[in-house]
């Protein structure tokens, strides 16, 4: 019977299909270097679901936030496993998503046809780097404060536009409630659903060109 | 693979997979539920007496009113609940005084005592109590809940007895 269920929806979805062209396509002869996209996708999704987590506890108030990152580590069980685990994967993420860069660079893959491939890479470097920054603030200890603090000051060093960045970016001429604010739904909206589009875009591409040949003697 | 009884190179990865997909999942999805019910295995439980009134203001045949707000920790913030009561006294004996809790037993509203209808009237479904706190009509499934506990001081204070939840 559930053989039956299963033909019924694949001739509907094609599950087979999905399989065939995202877990069975051929592969070239490649190395452990080809896994640190998954990787990086992996950590996206792991990320994903424990700032989900994190929001059932955490308050972006200036009032409250730190006490409630400090409730989440001593207050609730497994608030220590499940911030732990966003705060290394968040570290693990950048160096995995910039090691793949590397690699992409070293093996030549993001020339003809990939160039689309490599400069929505570069997209998702950057969404994650902001990732990074935004999600810094979230626990408004001293560190995150003058990190901050600090981080928008370089930004608003720009020639001309250099003070409307800067005021844009804090949501104001000082960091406040609004800083915290906006940080936490750039964090957990904005550039999420961004980083999102372009891995759809990212790994569309990369399953219609297939990955790149390790580059030979003659290449 | 012309041998059947052997694992294929595939089968294998998928199979290793599998499994540790399997136990990553589990050793972040357990953890995860806990994490989220919480607050749900939290006990409150601190006691206290508290004094609602003097005996000897208390009359026979019209409802003590009283109030207290007690401060508890939920999280990491501290939140003021407020409750309420009314004392019914019967006699001159402390002992026979009934304290009833004025949250409505139908859906937690607070009732209060209404001289003309001579009961205790919920705003919120129109529910009716009598003086004793036994049903009188509406939905309410069971008569008001009552301070178990009471004792009086010297100065001739009643004090009751409360139990968080």
């Amino acid at each position: 019977m559930w053989k039956n269920i299963y033909l019924w929806l694949d001739e509907r979805i094609g599950f087979n299909d999905f399989y065939k062209n995202l877990l069975d396509r051929p592969e070239p002869k490649t190395s452990w270097w080809n896994t640190l996209g998954s990787a990086s996708m992996f950590l996206f999704v792991l990320q994903g679901l424990t700032g989900i987590f994190l929001t059932v506890y955490y308050t972006p108030s200036p009032d409250h936030a730190y006490d409630s990152v400090n409730y989440i580590m001593e207050g609730v069980a497994f608030g220590w496993l499940i911030r732990g685990i966003h705060h290394w994967g968040a570290t693990l993420m950048v160096i995995l998503v910039f090691v793949h860069m590397l690699r992409v660079f070293y093996t030549a893959s993001f020339k003809y046809p990939r160039e689309l491939t490599w400069l929505i890479g570069i997209g998702l470097f950057l969404t994650t780097l902001g990732m990074g920054f935004t999600g810094y603030l979230l626990p408004w200890n001293q560190k995150a404060f003058w990190a901050t603090t600090v981080g928008t000051q370089i930004a608003g060093t720009a020639p001309y536009i250099g003070e409307f960045i800067l005021k844009a970016l804090r949501g104001g001429p000082d960091l406040s409630a609004l800083t915290l604010q906006r940080f936490f739904s750039a964090h957990i909206w904005i550039i999420p659903a961004i980083l999102a589009a372009l891995i759809g875009v990212h790994l569309f591409l990369i399953i219609k060109h297939g990955e790149s040949h390790w580059p030979k003697k003659e290449d | 693979m012309s041998d059947s009884h052997e694992l294929s190179r595939r089968d294998f990865i998928k199979v290793t997979t599998g499994i540790v997909g399997g136990l990553i999942g589990t050793m972040i999805g357990l953890p995860s539920v806990f994490y989220l019910i919480d607050p749900a295995f939290k006990e409150g439980g601190k006691e206290a007496w508290i004094p609602i009134g003097k005996f000897e203001d208390m009359q026979v045949g019209m409802p003590y009113p009283f109030s207290f707000t007690r401060v508890q920790v939920n999280g990491w913030e501290r939140t003021a609940s407020s409750f309420g009561g009314y004392a019914v006294r019967k006699s001159d004996d402390p002992d026979e005084l009934l304290i009833l809790n004025s949250r409505c037993t139908h859906l937690a509203c607070t009732v209060n005592w209404s001289v003309d209808a001579n009961a205790f009237i919920c705003p919120c479904h129109d529910a009716k109590f009598s003086m004793e706190g036994e049903v009188l009509d509406g939905p309410p499934p069971r008569a008001l809940d009552i301070y178990e506990e009471h004792r009086i001081t010297e100065d001739g204070i009643i004090e009751i007895f409360f139990k968080e939840a």
